[in-house]
């Protein structure tokens, strides 16, 4: 058999390939021929082969049938052959394949080796793919590798206990005593390695941090020598002397100072220096200083130097280099929330980055304006943003669009500015507008009184032209519905009223209704806001009366029931439709949790109105409806008053009611969807009231012990209890799930009913997955309202899939402390 | 943290990848495509890190070569592109004019991919 070829020749013939199957026939004749080489046990070859071999897996092919060679070859005496053998061990095999448990034999031989290369490459291979036993056994031979004096080996053991703390991580205590002398190296090798290994173990074991951190002053020195230590030209990288080095050495502090005062102070100086010295000409200085800015926002340091820090980042945003202006704005929107006036001063910085043409830098910038955003600057904020929201990409606008809109709702600084503002984005990304926005705005409109006639002429001027973008129209619709009059009387003050007809109103709800654009939510919308206008409208009841009745046989369901129950309003109940269709009383604001962080005063001292302080839990009505719908298995959530979210609660009841027999809820109403709004608004209003005054949480009742509600089959449900010192007769329960079988629990559904004198209130749980082996939580909300302060009881209904089945349970719970109720 | 370490030319091809953890090898060109896709998308007016799935990817063109690192969030990315420049040069030292020349081809003898493994191995440790 001819000698197999050298892997320089399998590279060239590979490369003269010029498609992917000529490639890939080269290299299966190539795989034959190694295979039967295998097949032979020919020694002198086998090196050549296994390189031939990794070769061709690093381009993709599989080659697991060269593990056993790279066995062999790690067992052999020769240099090259081992260099070989452990190289492929350390690509091909790792923990999963079980021939590599065979290796650890011959790596204890070579780690005792009299040659350091062979040491070397095992402490390698060791460092790289070992498994837990394996780095078992050989963990003491490591620890003794550590302590030589030779440099060579004392790097590579380092790395290699790092790995073995990855792996085993009770073996800590094992290095402790090595690592005493580790820092007291000359050779960078040896101490960026030491940094290292004292960093990983500082991250797993809060022990340990305590423990080495009386080694700061020794990391200053060192730090201080590499920055006033002339030109080395063994660690030189474009001027600046071991850059890698000092950086790991500043991610070291950044750990060992978080938290901790004496260590930051004491690095307090070391930090001024790197931060004045080091020379930003280049990339390299930059890393050290970004590197730095970091270190100096996470410690406990004094406020000049953080001032010093934002000071840098904002002159890397003037820079050129668009590497360095982003990783600026990324550290800048991490330090927004501490330090926020001190960001502010390089907001119009900021705002130009928004023109920038790079996406992430884009990105980054658009994220930062939100972050800054103030009463002070909304004015100019907003018209740059607009700008941006106007030619960005479209995978920024829905983002951009639920910014501004969370922006304007906080500080808009006249009701008229932010209609405007509003109107705006609708126009110009309107089909990017998040679904929930809609009733956010129309509940803004709703109560802005004085402007609802101007809002009204501006959204049918704007869905004249161009009724395509369904969140406009959906806005629009509901606004014609409920203000035509205004429309039509033409009495707007703030702007030229325009001369509509109800006739022309008219015409363009129905060409909504036809259009094949409009989907099936604003068809609704148009609908119900044809419906109002037969009580605002005088001349063109008829018409209304025949749109209607055309729609009672539409082949869209929705719209169907809608104008059948239409209909039989018109026919049977002509005397109620006036007062069912009156105007929308004005609404209890909620906030909302926007996709952008909410800061709570952006630089500014305001007397913080109730609305901006978002309970933690404390999702918009709509929201939390919907979900307790959806509990209620699917139920077909169709916004028959998208304006009276706050009905939702009280006629899930009466679903709930269905489902578990014979607990009553209060307040469930005529379940026949039909609009009535007025008498339901003021139901619910006071758990609301209990939402919107005060964050919740904040008077946790002490002492309330907490009690397991349901424990059977390894699911465990827990309740504990919160008092509001503000409402004595809300009670807060929070549950947490917990799994102690060895399988997840997936789709997990948790509903709850109480008697008829309570109301139960259901927010949003944290998953609907319950980890096994009790490794995590599903936590959820319920607050229940007792005003009669009686006993709680309550019935509660599982539901999720173990183990493939499905699974349901009924219980009740009434072990509840009377501390809880009275 | 350095997930992996690819060089791949203009066309797509792979010439060194060395991964720090476990990807199954069918994944692996499906990422490298990928990964080279959204580099040569990049002008050169654009910054050079890119946020791609749930790690950031560095990257830097030599002539026809594309070298990417991949990183997890905690890493420094300056630093990253630091070290990528370090590398290069240390190529270049060592090997001669073998890398800087013949970008097209980057040949390399058997020993020199071998001891660019264990450069990468330990350089990548450091990181790790």
């Amino acid at each position: 058999m001819p000698a197999p070829i050298r892997l320089r020749e399998l590279i060239r013939t590979i490369r003269t390939a010029r498609t992917q199957a000529e490639e890939r026939e080269m290299i299966q004749k190539e795989c034959a021929a190694i295979r039967s080489s295998f097949r032979e046990e020919d020694n002198t070859y086998r090196c050549r082969n296994v390189a031939k071999l990794l070769y061709m897996h690093m381009l993709g092919y599989p080659a697991h049938f060269g593990q056993l060679e790279c066995l062999k070859l790690i067992a052999s005496q020769k240099f090259t052959d081992k260099r070989i053998g452990y190289l492929g061990a350390m690509l091909l095999l790792d923990e999963r394949q079980d021939v590599h448990l065979l290796m650890t034999n011959c790596i204890k031989n070579d780690l005792n080796h009299s040659t350091q290369f062979v040491q070397g490459l095992a402490l390698c291979t060791l460092g790289c793919m070992g498994s837990s036993e394996m780095c078992r056994d050989l963990a003491g031979e490591v620890e003794k590798l550590l302590k030589t004096s030779n440099s060579y080996l004392r790097k590579k053991a380092a790395l290699c206990a790092v790995h073995v703390i990855r792996k085993v991580p009770e073996l800590m205590e094992m290095f402790l005593p090595a690592t005493k002398n580790l820092l007291n190296e000359k050779n960078h090798g040896v101490l960026h390695t030491s940094v290292v290994l004292l960093t990983e173990m500082c991250e797993r074991s809060p022990d340990m941090l305590a423990h080495f951190r009386k080694l700061v002053p020794q990391l200053v020195r060192i730090l201080k020598n590499l920055i006033m230590s002339g030109y080395s030209p063994e660690h030189d990288v474009s001027g600046i002397s071991d850059p890698f080095l000092q950086v790991r050495i500043l991610r070291l502090l950044r750990i060992l100072g978080r938290n901790d005062d004496d260590s930051s102070e004491a690095m307090n100086d070391i930090l001024a220096q790197v931060a004045t010295n080091t020379e930003t000409s280049k990339n390299v200085g930059n890393a050290i200083l970004y590197e730095t800015v970091l270190t100096i926002m996470d410690i406990k340091s004094e406020s000049g130097l953080r001032v010093l820090a934002i000071n840098i980042l904002g002159r890397f945003l003037l820079n050129n280099d668009k590497n360095i202006r982003y990783v600026a704005l990324t550290s800048l929107l991490k330090t927004v929330q501490t330090d926020h006036n001190a960001v502010q001063r390089h907001r119009s910085t900021i705002v130009d980055c928004l023109k920038d043409l790079d996406v992430s830098i884009k990105r980054r910038a658009m994220e930062l304006s939100f972050a800054l955003v103030n009463g002070n600057n909304i004015r100019g904020m907003m018209k740059e943003l607009l700008y941006f929201l106007d030619s960005c990409e479209p995978e920024f606008k829905a983002d951009c669009a639920s910014g501004i809109f969370l922006a304007a709702e906080k500080y808009a600084p006249s009701k008229r500015w932010h209609i405007d503002t509003i109107m705006r984005v609708l126009t110009t990304a309107g089909s990017y507008v998040r679904d929930d926005a809609v009733p956010n705005l129309i509940q803004l409109i709703t109560n802005s009184v004085e402007m609802h006639a101007y809002t009204v002429q501006r959204l049918y001027k704007a869905i004249l032209g161009d009724y395509s973008q369904q969140p406009l129209v959906q806005v629009a619709a509901w606004c014609i519905g409920e203000y035509g009059d205004l429309l039509v009387s033409g009495q707007c003050e703030e702007e030229e009223p325009i001369q509509v007809t109800e006739d022309e109103v008219l015409d363009i709800l129905e060409s909504v209704l036809i259009s094949n654009m409009s989907t099936s939510v604003t068809r609704g919308y148009a609908l119900t806001a044809i419906m109002k206008l037969s009580t605002r409208f005088t001349c063109t009841v008829n018409r209304i009366k025949k749109v209607v009745s055309i729609y009672g046989s539409s082949i869209d369901v929705e719209l169907q029931q809608r104008a059948v129950e239409y209909n039989a309003l018109f026919k049977k109940y002509d005397h109620m439709r006036s007062a069912l269709l009156e105007r929308m009383p004005v609404m209890e604001k909620v906030t909302t949790n926007g996709p952008t962080e909410i800061v709570q005063t952006n630089g500014e001292t305001e007397p913080a109105p109730l609305e901006t302080k978002p309970p933690p839990s404390g999702p918009q009505p709509t929201s939390q409806a919907n979900d307790l719908l959806d509990l209620l298995g699917g139920n077909d959530i169709t916004p028959v008053i998208p304006t009276a979210p706050t009905s939702k609660p009280a006629s899930a009841g009466g679903e709930l009611l269905d489902l578990l027999g014979d607990i009553n809820l209060t307040g469930a109403p005529a379940t026949a969807p039909t609009p009535a709004p007025v008498p339901q608004i003021s139901q619910p209003s006071f758990l609301l009231d209990g939402l919107s005054s005060q964050p919740l949480f904040n008077d946790i009742a002490s002492g309330i012990p907490s009690i397991t509600a349901y424990s059977k089959n390894g699911l465990k449900i827990e309740f504990t209890f919160e008092r509001s010192n503000t409402n004595p007769s809300v009670t807060v329960i929070t549950i947490q799930a917990s799994n102690s079988t060895e399988l997840d629990m997936t789709d997990f559904v948790f509903q709850a009913a109480v008697p008829k004198t309570f109301q139960l209130q259901l927010l949003s749980p944290s998953s609907s997955i319950v980890p096994a082996f009790n490794t995590g939580t599903i936590t959820q909300v319920i607050k229940v309202l007792n005003p009669q302060k009686q006993q709680l009881r309550m019935r509660i209904k599982l539901t999720y899939n173990h183990k493939g089945s499905a699974m349901q349970d009924l219980a009740e719970v009434n072990n509840f402390p009377p501390q809880s109720w009275q | 943290m350095i997930k992996f370490f690819l060089m791949v030319n203009k066309q797509g091809q792979t010439r060194l990848s060395k991964y720090y953890e476990h990807v199954d090898i069918n994944k692996r060109t499906l990422l490298e495509t990928e990964v080279i896709k959204s580099c040569l998308s990049r002008s050169n007016e654009q910054c050079s890190f890119i946020e791609y799935k749930d790690f950031k990817l560095i990257y830097r063109q030599y002539a026809a070569l594309f070298i990417v690192v991949g990183v997890n969030d905690t890493e420094n990315e300056m630093a990253i592109y630091e070290f990528i420049h370090n590398f290069v040069e240390v190529l270049d030292e060592y090997f001669s004019r073998v890398v800087i020349m013949n970008y097209r081809n980057v040949e390399m003898t058997p020993e020199s991919i071998i001891l660019l493994f264990f450069y990468l191995r330990l350089m990548g440790t450091k990181y790790n």
